[in-house]
């Protein structure tokens, strides 16, 4: 076993996209991200890629969906006010069907907001951001390692479904550290990419656009993408499930108030309290039949975000009609300490919903 | 077994490296860690603090507000987490820069330390941090002094891997300091 090294999230982040086989870095710096740029501009270049220091945010999309464009593994990253530029971009690649790994390490906001974590931003990544009709992957980290390998599982969705993929991650998961294995689990898989602009010479033209003038043209275009995203729907959710046999509480979270679950959940344990834990690892493909079936039985939900509520919205949607869903938010940099949410345990349990 | 810390103070003080120091050496133990450093704009002085949760069993939360322990290098430390310290917890002080008329707490175990004034004794001030880590060492009894050794090495950035010894001479004497009771 490779000894495991103890690694800052953002930088487990930059590492996995280089062993994941990205060779394109564009961005422009902004905190609490700024360690994967940093850690880019030195290593990207040593393992035979290009880093570039875009003018813009909206520069650094473009260049990444020309990179992409050529069949090559391109990836930016940025935080709150960046990403909002680079929607246009994200946009035009998932009409496109081209694949990019866009990574958000959200700070705070609206606006500029300030550098402490948040959640702010599942609404942005999962229900759209940009125009038109379109889904984004959206993965999760809840941890340093998973910082490591969901990066390396993003380029290969993207590259799978020609679609673009976003790892949002709160400022904490970015900026603190734990053992990390920086070796893959498995072998990195590479798809064929048969539509990349390569020269057309001795081959028929390839053609990548997301404009579409002619009768019904678009509409059909837009149903090919559909059914893609059920295909993702179907086939790629991941979600982490723990104690959910005997609960009577679920409490249903991803990234830093996940982490601060699991403690919740002991601290509730060791006086007889019995809750369940789950955490989608995609936030679209998201665990709509998870959530569903556990509800169904257990009936008894708390969502904990750093956000005034946006991923319970999601929950609604998926859980048992009968359930009861409780929110515990903390949004514009708080974030929840085990015994506030052991509070909140306390209290969904002992009332009905809000 | 799950132990957590808080170790505060200002930047310089070495606060970051001898989180470093008992983070790595508990990853080389085997056990889980979680390191969670204040973050913000950098500058000369400012304030500086660490969570540190060290356990054999899976770690969830990397945030806490009750620790088992507070490291509080100076006063504004004292004033921020005395109070946050876990009932018969430890709060170790470097009463080089903290009145003992601050520690209020009845319900935690103080162990105030000299930290400076014993760093100078041994001939550099910057030892300071070393001998609230020695005294950690010995109060948590999670480390022993084998397990921070065998990583000093790999902390220590090459121009700086001539004071390993003096360092670790410093992590013996807080040591001391902490078996012989009170730090005055």
């Amino acid at each position: 076993m490779t000894e495991k090294k103890l690694t800052k999230g953002n930088i487990a982040l930059a590492e996995g996209a280089i062993q994941a086989g990205c060779r394109f870095y564009f961005g422009y710096p902004i905190t609490p991200q700024n360690d994967i740029p940093e850690y880019l501009a030195r290593n990207l270049p040593k393992n035979g890629g290009t880093f570039i220091p875009a003018e813009s945010e909206i520069a650094s999309i473009n260049m990444v969906m020309g990179a992409s464009a050529s069949g090559k593994r391109a990836m930016t990253s940025s935080s709150g006010p960046g990403i909002s530029l680079m929607q246009e971009g994200i946009s035009y690649l998932a009409g496109s069907e081209m694949p990019a790994v866009i990574v958000n390490i959200m700070r705070c906001g609206p606006g500029l907001g300030g550098i402490a974590p948040t959640q702010g931003d599942y609404n942005q990544a999962v229900h759209g951001g940009g125009h038109g009709d379109y889904r984004n992957i959206v993965l999760a980290p809840g941890s340093v390692q998973e910082m490591f390998d969901l990066t390396i599982r993003a380029f290969e969705l993207a590259d799978k479904y020609r679609n673009p993929t976003m790892i949002i991650a709160d400022a904490m998961i970015g900026q603190f550290q734990e053992p990390c294995r920086l070796t893959p689990e498995k072998p990195v898989e590479f798809p064929e990419k048969p539509w990349a602009l390569t020269g057309r010479k001795g081959r028929s033209p390839r053609l990548l656009k997301s404009l579409y003038l002619g009768d019904y043209e678009q509409e059909e275009h837009n149903l090919f993408l559909k059914k893609k995203y059920d295909e993702i729907q179907e086939n790629e959710v991941m979600v982490e499930m723990q104690n959910l046999d005997d609960a009577e509480l679920i409490i249903v979270a991803f990234g830093t108030p996940a982490r601060v679950a699991k403690t919740a959940i002991s601290l509730a344990r060791a006086e007889g309290l019995k809750v369940g834990l789950i955490r989608p690892i995609t936030l679209f493909p998201f665990p709509v039949k998870q959530v569903f079936e556990h509800s169904a039985r257990v009936k008894n939900i708390l969502v904990v975000e750093m956000n005034t509520g946006q991923m319970v919205r999601d929950v609604r949607i998926a859980a048992h009609k009968d359930a009861a869903i409780h929110f515990y938010g903390r949004p514009g940099g708080g974030f929840p300490f085990p015994d506030d949410v052991l509070g909140e345990i306390k209290k969904a349990l002992a009332g009905g919903a809000r | 077994m799950y132990y957590d810390v808080i170790m505060a103070g200002f930047g310089g003080q070495g606060i970051q490296t001898i989180s470093q120091i008992v983070a790595l050496a508990a990853i080389r133990k085997g056990l889980n860690v979680t390191y969670l450093p204040s973050y913000g704009v950098e500058k000369r002085g400012g304030r500086t603090n660490v969570t540190l949760v060290i356990a054999d069993e899976e770690i969830g939360s990397m945030v806490t507000n009750h620790p088992k322990c507070v490291i509080a290098m100076d006063a504004i430390a004292v004033d921020k987490y005395q109070s946050q310290v876990a009932p018969r917890g430890l709060l170790i002080t470097n009463a080089s820069l903290v009145p003992e008329s601050m520690l209020e707490r009845k319900d935690i175990e103080p162990l105030p330390l000299r930290c400076n004034d014993e760093a100078l004794a041994l001939g550099s001030a910057q030892l300071s941090n070393m001998i609230a880590l020695g005294a950690f060492l010995q109060r948590s009894g999670i480390l022993g002094i084998g397990d921070v050794e065998s990583v000093m090495d790999d902390v220590t950035p090459e121009r700086l891997k001539k004071t390993i010894p003096a360092n670790l001479a410093a992590i013996r004497r807080g040591i001391e300091i902490a078996a012989n009771g009170r730090g005055r």
